[in-house]
């Protein structure tokens, strides 16, 4: 089942891309999208067709990431690189309000809320389902960010379906990918065949309708469908990677005491890495700043990791002092209490904590793993409350 | 939650993060290192309605801002009352302050105490150390309302005679036939002529009905699981006990993720608790 405004799918020339980026600055969007910048690809403000990484892929494995030149000039030829959209939905830093003291009065101003809208382009289907999964903690939850809320409501999105799955990539475990189904603006299948370089064009929204119809497209005819859906065919078949997600919240929590965490432990640095790359991961913390006088005072909410020992620090100490317990908190969290929380997982197969890891710590092996332990690892008794 | 009446909110919504400043009427100290501060509403509002058991963010200007039970009268809520143990910065930085002095509140957040439920049954109250402040706004309503209770029993234990939180109140209340009060120290000099022991001890002596009582419990892991402990030996249910969980608190609205403990949310989920509800996490090291 796809989300789409109709059937209908359109031809977007590739020399035509252009128009679509220039439309949507045109209506006061910021235009963000794939660029290459220090050896990787990563999101930022894009002025041209000619800033996306033309002709450039990315080799990914457990620790690893390189950008390699391919053979043909793809636009989106690659997966996905360290950034993720949650830095812009959700921005690293943000203030949240400043304040004035003076004579025993306190004037608080809050941060006004954001109007700059934005326009996404080349999101791929696991980052669309991480948005998804944002917008269930930041929009669908008991309370809600509004500052999160208002930039989301603002954002164009342009999907692009993968034509090839990454070294780490493991979408389709999670169920995720890579065809986009749902959650775009406008969801765009890059084809390059016979000298012939196009997007096959689904529209997903009204709004993804009102920009495309100013762009100069035909519709697309069924040799060109079909060249579209070999494109996600081939990305289907090339992914490697999987992660057995049967049971997998039971799973986890019968497991809190498997001796396995010490292993992972033994090699994760706790660096954070893993959860920055995250496209869901949403931990943040408060930083409250005042200026020398005291007389001015700044809220800031910035992006924390439970791999710090910051994070669980009550007074006495950290809850989750030890390496063990901390990735065992990431984990669990993502692929288990997440379900109970949020009612879906927090993974979506995307493969940046396994490339961006830099001991190369792989999430599917350590579910593996798990799962393979826990028949020779014996849990407690019930009703016992040693473990102190 | 309690669904917040306009004129006594302190929390909204638009600006979730925004502290609302309210005036200092007093502090007074309670031990060495506790204190009890007392704030009028903020302009334009009477009241700050709470529930037993739920906490608010206090902020103090430029410093920071921590997470701190309610330890007032839910009958009497003009004035909004914390017993605060000074241990960082902030509580430092609030235990300065003098009347008049503005401070910021966010809240009420979280669970309570299940006072409702607990009417027609025996009560009893297990508190450690500073976990007796947010116990005092339930046992002053149960006080208000004690003829909707049976046998209401109160289990206090403190390191030493010294951290003895409330002391005047709890001479007060041992002093009432309605009311049995047990106060115990881990350790102490010979000068103390009360009881010796960790709190655990005294509920096998503890007079209330086990298949009716309901448990509330506050204070460190430890004391609250052997305390569980002693409960089920006596035959008290799983089901008929709760507790109040500490976690770091940025937020207070289930965003920041700090409160996490397995799948619950300190400051949405909880921070009270029926014990069989969190039982798998709480037996769980460095969860």
């Amino acid at each position: 089942m796809t989300d789409r405004l109709h059937d209908q799918e359109y031809i977007l020339d590739r020399d035509h891309l252009q128009d679509l980026l220039d439309t949507l600055r045109n209506s006061g969007r910021r235009v963000i999208g794939p660029v290459l910048r220090d050896g990787a690809i990563v999101y930022d403000d894009l002025a041209s067709v000619k800033n996306l990484p033309i002709g450039r892929t990315d080799i990914q494995e457990r620790g690893l990431y390189r950008v390699m030149h391919r053979e043909d000039q793809a636009l989106f030829g690659y997966n996905v690189g360290p950034h993720s959209w949650k830095k812009f939905l959700s921005p690293p830093r943000t203030r949240l309000w400043q304040g004035d003291r003076s004579s025993g009065m306190v004037q608080i101003s809050n941060e006004p809320p954001e109007t700059q809208k934005m326009a996404f382009i080349g999101v791929r289907s696991c980052e669309l389902h991480a948005i998804a999964i944002q917008d269930r903690v930041f929009i669908q939850s008991e309370f809600t960010s509004p500052p999160y809320q208002a930039r989301r409501e603002q954002t164009f999105i342009v999907a692009v379906n993968c034509g090839q799955a990454g070294g780490t990539c493991f979408c389709m475990s999670m169920k995720t990918g890579p065809q986009a189904t749902r959650g775009f603006d406008l969801a765009l299948t890059e084809v390059i065949e016979n000298g012939r370089h196009y997007f096959v064009v689904e529209v997903g929204t009204e709004a993804g309708m009102t920009v495309f119809e100013q762009l100069p497209h035909t519709v697309a005819g069924e040799a060109q469908k079909s060249a579209a859906e070999s494109a996600v065919a081939a990305a289907t078949a090339q992914m490697h990677r999987q992660m057995d997600t049967s049971d997998i919240k039971d799973l986890l929590y019968r497991n809190y005491r498997n001796p396995r965490w010490d292993d992972v432990a033994s090699r994760c640095l706790a660096c954070a890495n893993c959860t920055m790359v995250c496209p869901t991961c949403f931990c943040s913390t408060v930083e409250d700043t005042t200026n020398l006088k005291g007389d001015h005072a700044e809220r800031w909410q910035r992006w924390d990791s439970c791999f710090t020992m910051d994070l669980s620090y009550i007074h006495g100490g950290s809850v989750r002092a030890s390496t063990r317990s901390r990735y065992r908190q990431w984990m669990t969290h993502k692929l288990a209490t997440w379900i109970d929380q949020f009612g879906t997982s927090g993974c979506v197969g995307c493969g940046r904590c396994i490339s961006w890891c830099p001991v190369g710590i792989d999430i599917t092996e350590e579910v593996r793993a798990i799962r393979k332990s826990e028949e020779s690892f014996l849990p407690p008794t019930e009703g016992h409350h040693g473990d102190t | 939650m309690k669904p917040m009446h306009e004129e006594t909110a302190t929390f909204a919504t638009a600006a979730p993060m925004t502290p609302i400043f309210c005036r200092v009427l007093k502090t007074r100290p309670e031990t060495h290192d506790t204190f009890t501060m007392e704030f009028e509403p903020p302009e334009g509002a009477h009241a700050f309605a709470f529930a037993p058991g739920q906490f608010n963010m206090l902020y103090a200007f430029g410093v920071g801002e921590v997470p701190i039970s309610i330890s007032g009268d839910p009958d009497d809520p003009q004035t909004l009352i914390h017993t605060i143990r000074e241990v960082g910065a902030v509580t430092h930085a609030l235990r300065a302050m003098k009347s008049g002095d503005l401070a910021g509140v966010r809240g009420p957040f979280g669970t309570s105490w299940p006072i409702e439920e607990a009417a027609g049954r025996d009560v009893v109250i297990v508190a450690g150390g500073i976990g007796l402040a947010p116990l005092r706004p339930a046992i002053y309503s149960i006080l208000s309302h004690r003829e909707n209770y049976g046998r209401v029993v109160l289990l206090y234990g403190t390191r030493n005679p010294d951290d003895i939180l409330f002391r005047k109140e709890l001479e007060g209340w041992r002093a009432r036939l309605d009311l049995s009060v047990h106060v115990t120290v881990d350790r102490a000099l010979e000068t103390w002529r009360g009881s010796v022991g960790v709190v655990t001890t005294i509920i096998p002596r503890a007079r209330f009905e086990n298949s009716n009582a309901l448990v509330m419990i506050c204070g460190p892991e430890a004391m609250m699981r052997f305390t569980i402990l002693e409960l089920q030996n006596r035959g008290v249910g799983l089901d008929q006990i709760y507790v109040s969980a500490e976690r770091n608190m940025k937020c207070a609205i289930g965003l920041c993720g700090h409160c996490q403990m397995g799948s619950e949310f300190i400051c949405k989920d909880g921070p009270v608790f029926r014990f069989d509800r969190v039982q798998r996490f709480l037996e769980i090291r460095e969860i």
